[in-house]
């Protein structure tokens, strides 16, 4: 345990075995969070630096008299939208639940609507205060999110009220309106007539609209030579393409997690990043709920090629280069008895596969194998192949006809584009819900194509690097103010609805494309409508618009199961894997700002990415061996200002390079290297411009997903990376218990075998009783995925604000709810990742309210532990003697945007932002303690609900935000003194327990255990 | 004291130095203390010192004032170290002012001669150590300006403070102790400032003298009132001495936080308090005998005392570091064991080793009677000690908190500009009013050094009175 050595900073091959040696000796429940495991490991974390992005930005927000302009103009125009003059859409739209007389005021409306995710809908029911929507809940009824959500719908009220969205018209840098525009373009299209739309291209995001795809078809047969072209930068061409090699004909896959007792994953993150993934999360969820009585799981197999929270799941999980994943696939597929022509290394050991596949052979019809997106169309095919062969089709794996409104390949469609935008074969150039300059694969070069574009037009809700570079700029309409209608991963239909009129003079693409046909005058409402009523025809259309509106979604419009029969010789021999020694550079979504279009939000730049805990900004994952060989290093800054100052490496990929920090991700391969795609954006808003690295410079169309063989050069220079949990070790601590599902089974109590202390110490004082209710809530640890969703709900609903990277570096998050995560196993190849949300205990005997001086922080009469803001005086004793730190302290004014009001979007005095706060939950001010209060806002309005009813609350009539939010049910909140109560059911559980009960700290909080499901025994 | 006078005899010196040097009358007594505030001209040395303390209070109104305009976030602390310097320089600082009241109180009702010509600016150094300390529980609070809920005052809302927060005790406690020492202080300089009254020639200093000494003539009766009401405080103020610092430590002790839930807190924190204390009266009245040529009033005999009490309290806080380490250990906790293991051996490891060497080892050179008389190791030492007793309170305040129960939770805290900025404020704070003091208020009780001159006088004159001190004591 040998303390940093500055001399020899570096950790030698003797150390390192000596550090393994160590992580061997580690028992029971011995985790560890990361590689800090040990003091002496410190000097194992070897980072790199690097500087600021080289794209500086040229413009500056705060300077330039063009934004200031606006700005200007728009905080006139706002001073009045923060107070009464925010309305409604002038167009009748229709709340969810039962109003007699429209609104009441003081009352919440909810209204339907779906908020598409890459395209994919997303079934939303979204909280209207005196009309303007503060909160994104799932809608129960659509199938995608079963009433449950994530991270990024949590997230996307604050996009609303972002005052860096664009909010006018910019022609050629210069402020413009609508109306030039719309005369310009007609202008335009009046002299495509002539042509038949030779030279107009449209460029988009992936359509799922039916209305939208309707009107591009008219467009496209009004002008014949027109062409449309889709770019996803987080695309899924090879399942397209794959499913056109393995059916010969389009289909989408579709998988039922909640029949499925095995699951081979070959790098599909189902959890986080399919379409879907919420009903998967929840899918995949049900069948690992273990009550007692009810021990049967379903068990994971993972190939991974950069950890993700699926990963983290998995009972076993390989980590495999994403080069590799195919020829892994393919020795699997040959051991399950698919033919696979050709040859290839087999890169899995050979008892994994073997257990794996007598697993997957145990199970036919009742086991998935599910490929990432990401993957070559090889994989998905294979993946197809041993669905076939599994007897899964039609059971747990059911293909329909493709939601997309265009399948098309995309990275061949819009090096197409680019390719007759050189030729100066593009006259006109449409885009919308796309931003190709910062997304568009490096080799194209799409900004220098772009600019031999005569007339380009750019839809977007920033004003971002592609509109930069149009000749007209066009603010879009958010999608909570659109009228509009999407297809959820499944097809289903959802119409979506505005919450609000539009803040600004903007346009949905609807509108748009009305004015590409000469009609610019129609409304989204009237396109939508319209589209709907033809469609409609011979039925009470009223009655179906308000069932539709009202509902969310048109039952029945998901795609029926499609019959598809694998072609004979479908399987391919794998293309030729790259040499197996060089470093391989990966790409990914981010799992918190995705590929970038989240970058200017503030709640998800702050959310700690659910396995680095890095926020705002990304970094090249390593695995710890990796980082070995290359003496990473990591160290402080002597003022202490940035704790985390990493090495930073420079990459090389060809012709391209880029400088990135370097973090260490236990699981992850070796030989590989990481960056999550969507940081290093020049122009996107103030919180977004200047974080983390743009990995979209080193992407070629022709390697989207990996770079075989780049060469690393360190730097020299280091560069600072914010994490929440700077310690990862557990030093032993029991706070996260496992065990395996077999053992459970054989011993109930198994978890509590290590408690130190009885729960319950014997006392002389008697129990203080809570006649009414008592409310409590139990976490279960072994279906939560550490999604985030709770973790931004809790932030939306009561109204946190974010700090920013430098406070979050001084170790000042304000989350009331955060994820714990910790590993098991070795370093390099962690048997288990686990997740353990934490928000507060409330302690029926509390340590924080015994040394608040003030009385500042007590109990009610339900056992809640209750923070009265305005007695707080902010001694922060209460934080020192919570064992659990969940508290939070206001260090400045925070919800003012302080310290650095020109970096902080959550700042509530804005007047924009001040929308989006809780009415129900007070702003606190600099210098008072905050925390979660199991949302007693919602508590106290049920409770009147059922006073005036004149009825006991019912069980689940309360939902804290967090419960809300999760996909997986792993949150129950309730009353714990009526038995019946699903939280008393909870925590009778024999695998509940506490959080450091030996403190005597009786915690209304407690957890179900994590299990594994590694025995092959199986439930009786 | 019994044991520091076994001590002292059981050391076989040949004769203690004496507590005041020979020769000295009532007259020259008088005279030579008075004169240095009433005589003595401004001297570039006292301006130089004046100005610089003062400049660096100035630096303290202006971290104190950007604290109000931004928030406690200037400071380093965070979650979960929500306290940082403040609270370690408040407990420091509290304990320097504790060597003030137990020289004035207990030794004057332990009959120690030797604190007489010490006391008053010893006493002094509590007051002002104590008005620094009452700054940071102040202004590290998130909204300071509203301080005053932790009073129990009344008000329309019923509202009172939470009286099993250790914090409002600590409020009673501090409050307590700065009246009494006060009180303490004031009573005691009224045959002084009378004395004062009576020898200024600027009318202004004679009126302001004479407006402070209450009217004070000297006659039988005022002795016989001043005695009464002396001891009394002196009484009052002997128990604060060790329940303040007592009450302090139980901000740590009543807490769960691993490394602060000790039993061993109160007489820890006390003895800790008297070793930074004695140090602070040595740093202080050691240039002041020297510039101000007291040496024959401040003697070695009462340098080398001081120093054998360091000892001492150096001897018993090693106990409590020795007990802290050894019942982490044998109670079997391990959240409690990992702390002292981290104290020693983590990121603060280097602050843990300073300390040890600083208030444990350094010390260990006051056995020796050489060191004990070498005036300007005694100096240094006592900077030293207080270098090592500040260090001890940051690391109980800043170590513990860095690594408690939730390893996810851990952060560690780093002091910003701001919090030096504070700690040097209050530093210079103190020396502005100790240079002030000794400018204005004779720095040596007139009245007590004259009662040992008498005594002295007699005792040449085999006169054997007990003398008035022991009278009155019955």
């Amino acid at each position: 345990m040998s303390p940093l050595n500055p001399d020899n900073p570096r950790m030698n091959d003797d150390e390192l075995a000596d550090l393994r040696a160590r992580l061997d000796t580690l028992q029971g429940p011995d985790f560890w969070r990361s590689l800090e495991e040990f003091a002496g490991t410190e000097a194992f974390h070897r980072y790199l630096q690097r500087a600021y992005p080289r794209q500086a930005s040229a413009w500056n927000p705060a300077m330039d008299r063009r934004a200031f302009l606006s700005l200007m103009g728009a905080s006139l125009a706002l001073a009045g939208l923060s107070g009464c003059t925010l309305h409604q859409p002038r167009e009748q739209i229709v709340p969810y639940i039962d109003q007699p007389d429209g609104l009441t005021p003081g009352r919440p409306q909810f209204f339907a609507t779906a908020i598409p995710h890459n395209g994919y809908a997303q079934g939303a029911l979204v909280t209207s205060r005196e009309g303007r929507p503060i909160k994104v809940e799932g809608n129960p009824l659509h199938p995608a999110t079963l009433g449950r959500s994530d991270a990024w719908m949590q997230a996307s009220v604050l996009s609303l009220y972002d005052p860096d969205r664009s909010q006018a018209v910019v022609h050629l840098g210069q402020p413009g309106t609508w109306d030039d525009f719309f005369q310009a373009l007609t202008a335009q299209m009046t002299a495509l007539q002539a042509t038949r739309g030779a030279g107009l291209r449209l460029l988009t995001g992936t359509v799922t609209s039916p209305t939208l795809a309707a009107q591009i078809g008219a467009i496209l047969a009004q002008y014949p030579q027109a062409r449309w072209h889709v770019w996803e930068p987080v695309g899924r061409d090879s399942v397209h393409a794959a499913a056109r090699q393995a059916f010969g004909t389009e289909a989408s896959t579709l998988y039922r997690f909640d029949q499925a007792d095995v699951i081979l994953s070959l790098d599909g993150d189902f959890l986080l990043s399919l379409p879907g993934h919420v009903r998967y999360a929840s899918d995949f969820a049900a069948r690992r709920r273990v009550r007692q009585g009810q021990t049967a799981m379903n068990r994971l197999y993972m190939l991974e090629s950069v950890p993700t929270i699926t990963g983290a799941m998995a009972d076993f999980r390989l980590p495999v280069r994403t080069s590799r994943i195919p020829e892994a696939t393919a020795t699997l597929a040959r051991a399950l008895g698919v033919t696979v022509p050709g040859g290839y290394t087999e890169v899995l050991p050979e008892a994994w596969i073997r257990h794996a596949v007598a697993d997957l052979q145990a199970h036919p019809g009742a086991s998935i194998v599910v490929a990432g997106d990401h993957q070559p169309q090889e994989v998905h095919v294979l993946a197809h192949a041993m669905n076939a062969q599994l007897g899964n089709v039609g059971k747990t794996v059911v293909y329909t006809d493709p939601v997309e409104a265009n399948v098309t390949m995309q990275a061949g469609s819009l090096v197409e584009l680019v390719r007759d935008l050189q030729a100066g074969q593009v006259q006109t150039l449409l885009m919308w819900d796309t931003n190709p300059v910062y997304t568009a694969p490096t080799d194209l070069d799409f900004a220098g194509a772009l600019s031999r574009v005569a007339f380009s037009a750019h839809l977007s809700q920033y004003e971002d690097e592609t509109s930069a570079l149009c000749q007209w700029h066009l603010p879009e309409t958010h999608i909570l103010e659109a009228w509009s209608d999407a297809r959820a991963y499944d097809g289903t239909i959802s119409l979506i609805q505005p919450l609000l009129a539009p803040l600004y003079a903007t346009r949905t693409a609807h509108e748009l494309l009305e004015a590409v046909r000469l009609k610019p005058s129609r409304s989204a409402h009237d396109i939508v409508r319209d589209a709907w009523q033809s469609r409609r025809n011979g039925e009470d259309f009223g009655l179906f618009w308000r069932k539709t509106l009202h509902d969310g979604l048109i039952a029945g419009s998901a795609a029926p199961p499609k019959n598809v029969t694998l072609l004979p010789n479908a399987v391919t021999a794998l293309p030729p894997a790259p040499a197996a020694s060089g470093l391989e550079l990966q790409f990914a979504p981010d799992p918190t700002i995705w590929d970038g279009r989240f970058a200017n939000n503030g709640w998800l730049q702050e959310l700690p990415k659910p396995l680095t805990k890095l926020t705002w900004d990304n970094a090249l994952l390593v695995s710890p061996k990796t980082a070995a060989q290359w003496n990473l290093n990591r160290q402080m800054d002597t003022d202490g200002r940035h704790p985390n100052r990493v090495d930073s490496i420079a990459i090389r990929a060809g012709s391209r390079r880029l400088t990135a920090p370097v973090w260490i991700v236990p699981g992850h391969p070796d030989d590989a290297v990481t960056l999550t795609l969507g940081y290093g954006r020049a122009r996107c808003g103030r919180i977004g411009t200047e974080t983390g690295v743009n990995a979209y410079v080193v992407r070629a169309s022709d390697a989207l997903w990996f770079v075989p063989d780049v060469e690393i050069t360190r730097t020299g220079e280091t560069y600072p990376l914010a994490c929440t949990h700077t310690h990862h070790t557990m030093e032993g601590r029991d706070l996260i218990r496992v065990s395996d599902i077999a053992e459970f089974r054989r011993k109930p109590d198994v978890i509590h075998e290590h408690e130190r202390a009885p729960e319950r110490p014997e006392s002389l004082i008697p129990d203080w009783r809570y006649p009414n209710e008592a409310w409590g809530m139990s976490i279960d640890t072994n279906v939560c995925i550490g999604c985030n969703a709770c973790v931004v709900a809790c932030q939306a609903e009561n109204n946190i604000p974010i700090v920013g990277k430098d406070e979050v570096e001084r170790g000042r998050e304000m989350h009331w709810l955060r994820i714990d995560r910790y590993y098991t196993g070795s370093l390099n190849q962690p048997q288990g990742t686990y997740f353990l949300p934490v928000p507060c205990m409330h302690c029926e005997t509390a340590p924080c309210e015994l040394v608040c001086p003030v009385g500042a922080t007590v109990h009610d009469r339900d056992g809640l532990n209750e923070m009265i803001y305005n007695r707080c005086v902010g001694t922060r004793y209460c934080s020192n003697n919570c064992p659990y730190k969940v508290r939070r302290f206001n260090f400045f004014h925070y919800a003012g945007g302080q310290p650095d009001p020109d970096k902080l979007n959550a700042n509530y005095d804005n007047p924009i932002i001040k929308l989006v706060a809780n009415p129900e939950v007070t702003i606190r001010s600099r210098g008072v303690m905050e925390k979660c209060t199991y949302c007693i806002q919602r508590i106290q309005n049920a409770r009147i609900d059922a006073e005036v009813e004149n009825r006991p609350l019912r069980d689940g009539e309360i939902r804290t935000a967090c419960q809300q939010a999760c996909p997986t049910n792993a949150i129950v909140f309730g009353n714990i003194n009526d038995p019946n109560s699903e939280v008393a059911r909870a925590k009778a559980q024999p695998h509940n327990y506490g959080l450091l009960t030996e403190l005597n700290t009786r915690p209304r909080t407690t957890y179900l255990a994590r299990f594994t499901h590694r025995s092959q025994e199986e439930a009786g | 004291m019994a044991d520091l006078e076994r001590l002292e005899q059981g050391h076989g010196l040949d004769r203690p130095a004496p507590v005041l040097e020979p020769g000295q009358t009532f007259a020259s007594v008088e005279e030579k203390i008075s004169d240095l505030v009433l005589k003595r001209p401004l001297h570039p040395g006292w301006l130089f010192g004046f100005g610089l303390a003062f400049a660096v209070t100035m630096l303290l109104l202006y971290a104190l004032t950007w604290l109000l305009i931004k928030g406690v976030g200037i400071w380093g602390v965070n979650i979960p170290v929500a306290w940082g310097f403040a609270i370690a320089n408040f407990v420091w600082w509290i304990g320097i002012g504790h060597a003030g009241t137990l020289i004035s109180a207990i030794l004057l009702l332990l009959n120690q001669k030797w604190r007489t010509s010490i006391n008053r600016f010893a006493e002094a150094m509590t007051l002002f150590a104590v008005a620094c300390a009452g700054l940071f529980p102040l202004f590290h609070m998130g909204r300071p300006w509203a301080f005053y809920w932790l009073l129990p005052y009344p008000n329309t809302m019923s509202l009172w403070p939470q009286f099993r927060s250790p914090l409002v005790w600590d409020c009673f406690a501090v409050g307590t102790y700065f009246t009494v020492s006060l009180l303490f202080w004031y009573q005691g300089l009224l045959p002084d400032l009378a004395a004062m009254r009576d020898r200024a020639r600027h009318p202004w200093a004679h009126v302001v003298y004479g407006f402070l000494a209450l009217g004070w003539r000297g006659s039988a009766i005022h002795w016989k009132f001043y005695e009464t009401g002396y001891w009394l405080l002196a009484a009052l103020a002997t128990p604060l001495v060790v329940s303040v610092h007592s009450i302090v430590s139980m901000d740590f002790a009543v807490a769960q936080v691993p490394g602060w839930h000790s039993t061993i807190f109160p007489p820890y924190f006390v003895a800790g308090a008297i070793l930074s204390g004695f140090a602070m009266v040595l740093t202080l009245s050691i240039p002041l005998r020297k510039f101000y040529g007291l040496e024959a009033f401040v003697t070695q005999r009462h340098l080398e005392n001081m120093a054998k009490v360091l000892l001492v309290t150096s001897l018993i806080v090693a106990y409590g570091y020795a007990e802290e380490t050894l019942m982490a250990w044998y109670s079997g906790d391990p959240y409690d064991w990992y702390i002292i293991v981290n104290r020693a051996f983590g990121g603060y490891g280097f602050a843990y080793w300073l300390l040890l060497a600083c208030n444990v080892l350094v010390p260990q050179t006051l056995w020796f009677r050489k060191a004990r008389t070498n005036i300007a190791w005694l100096f240094v030492l006592s900077l030293i000690v207080q270098l090592g007793m500040w260090t001890e309170r940051v690391v109980i305040v800043v170590q513990s908190l860095h690594r408690d129960f939730m390893p996810s939770a851990w952060q560690t805290y780093y002091p910003t500009f701001w919090d030096w900025a504070t700690l040097f404020g209050t530093i210079g704070l103190f020396a502005a009013l100790f240079f002030l003091f000794i400018r204005v208020l004779p720095m040596i009780s007139i009245h007590e050094v004259q009662e040992l001159a008498h005594e002295a006088e007699g005792a040449r004159a085999e006169n054997p009175d007990v003398g008035k001190i022991a009278g009155a004591e019955a």
